[in-house]
């Protein structure tokens, strides 16, 4: 019974990891797959890459779909570029919850910064995960920053009014809106406009957007006073317009994050949860592996269902039983 | 219309680790500007449970390379109806090779006049699937054929 995960020094973890510090793309990219996958060498990657992170300021961006996240996104790579930053990109499309495959297609929006070293875009689904990103987003992230990337950007997958994960993940989240989609009821509706740092009314050639910027700043002005004033901006980024200005807005956001303190109670906050996360991670994981043994998981199903036990003690039994305590 | 001499099943280290997907780059090299079939199997080999990045189309061989080595995929399909294969694919197999990156299941489809198929077969594409192949033909060859697990490799040139 080992089922810690091994984190002995692994000679080949150790020299993949110093290939991708010393700029190895395709060590990065391999990196990536084996988190993505969690292979048995996944913990022992993040054991070597952990104490290198921490550095890169995580934007990032939801909205709906077609609201031009994509386009966006490559716009912001561009910019964060001339200002000298070497740029990393998750973008996030969903998985088939029928079939388990994806269509990622959010390349086809970035190509103008092919051929440049500094920018490496990775594509990930979903693969079951709600809420708008992927489940090993953070770790991806993470590995990006470790190998240098001064701005890492997490583009959702732009479904629903929900996909708040992002907003955890981020340090800078920024909500794309569209002029003309969805009524004012939209906005009332909590969920996604909460959690924004920065909005950006895109495609802001189109008509209403006045209206879109009224209704906007009218919700704004409801919520919970906060000490960083979310800014509207307007964009039009299939164009390249407004693009400094959202550059600037989001490393002010940065420079306020560090200056009020706000920075290491996200970074707490995020870590705590993923934390969490793991602990559940890990407990489902043992039990899982009791399925059939004496007193396992399907046991207690048995007894669950002739309601000899119920639901906590079973859980509880379960618990105890996975940790042989 | 595979005929490839290795027939090994699905490959073990794929059913073993159960997170992993196949990861497919659909790709359109040259400047022919017909992606309905490109799109199509885009289409069916996500249906067929595998994860397919698409980058639309006139893409140059580096281009290609780049967006397979950064997605890491374990297969690549290049569609092209143009003519321009007997040019493009030696390209892009030779940027293949130079970075390390021959464990890439690679496999052609479009227009590709049959007394072709030996030579571009010769340059290490392992499989044409021309007009009327099903896409469960492509999705099993894929499984058939595709490398075991992505683990460590040897990493490669920068």
């Amino acid at each position: 019974m080992s089922p810690v995960p091994t984190r002995e020094v692994n000679p080949a973890i150790i020299e993949l990891v110093q290939r991708g510090m010393n700029g190895d793309r395709r060590s990065l990219a391999r990196c990536i797959t084996l988190i993505e996958n969690r292979a048995p060498e996944a913990p022992a990657l993040m054991h070597q890459i952990y104490p290198h992170t921490g550095r890169a300021h995580l934007l990032g961006i939801t909205g709906a779909p077609g609201s031009g996240k994509s386009t966006l996104t490559n716009e912001l790579i561009k910019e964060f570029r001339k200002r000298g930053h070497k740029v990393g990109v998750v973008a996030v499309d969903p998985t088939s919850t029928l079939t388990g495959g994806a269509v990622l297609g959010d390349r086809i929006r970035m190509l103008e910064n092919f051929g440049d070293k500094d920018v490496f875009i990775r594509s990930m689904a979903t693969r079951g995960q709600l809420g708008g990103l992927a489940s090993m987003t953070n770790d991806v992230a993470r590995v990006m920053d470790a190998f240098g990337k001064d701005i890492v950007i997490l583009e959702t997958v732009g479904v629903g009014q929900d996909e708040v994960d992002v907003a955890k993940a981020a340090h800078t989240t920024i909500l794309v809106e569209v002029p003309g989609m969805g009524d004012d009821i939209q906005a009332i509706k909590a969920g996604v406009l909460e959690i924004a740092d920065m909005i950006i009314i895109n495609k802001a050639d189109r008509e209403g957007v006045e209206k879109l910027q009224l209704h906007l700043k009218g919700m704004l002005s409801l919520a919970p006073r906060r000490e960083w004033q979310v800014p509207i901006l307007r964009a039009i980024a299939a164009q390249g317009e407004g693009i400094t200005e959202v550059v600037d807005s989001a490393e002010k956001h940065l420079t306020y994050l560090k200056n009020s303190g706000e920075y290491e109670k996200r970074e707490k906050a995020r870590l705590r949860d993923e934390l969490l996360g793991r602990i559940q991670e890990e407990v489902t994981r043992r039990v899982l592996r009791l399925e059939t043994t004496p007193g396992g998981l399907q046991e207690t199903l048995d007894q669950l269902e002739l309601r000899q036990l119920d639901l906590d003690e079973a859980a509880f039994a379960l618990y105890k039983k996975s940790f042989d305590i | 219309m595979e005929s490839v001499s290795q027939q090994s099943t699905e490959s073990a280290a794929l059913q073993a680790t159960s997170n992993r997907k196949i990861r497919v780059l659909i790709a359109k090299p040259g400047l022919d500007g017909h992606d309905r079939g490109a799109k199509v199997v885009t289409r069916g080999l996500r249906d067929a449970g595998m994860e397919v990045i698409y980058t639309g189309l006139h893409q140059t061989p580096d281009m290609i390379l780049e967006a397979a080595l950064q997605e890491d995929v374990d297969a690549i399909g290049l569609s092209i109806l143009s003519g321009a294969h007997t040019v493009l694919f030696p390209r892009i197999m030779k940027l293949l090779n130079e970075n390390g990156m021959d464990d890439v299941l690679v496999f052609a489809g479009g227009i590709i006049p049959p007394e072709e198929v030996e030579a571009i077969k010769a340059l290490g594409i392992q499989a044409v699937f021309g007009p009327g192949t099903t896409i469960e033909e492509t999705a099993s060859f894929i499984r058939k054929h595709v490398r075991p697990a992505a683990g460590l490799g040897t990493g490669g040139v920068q």
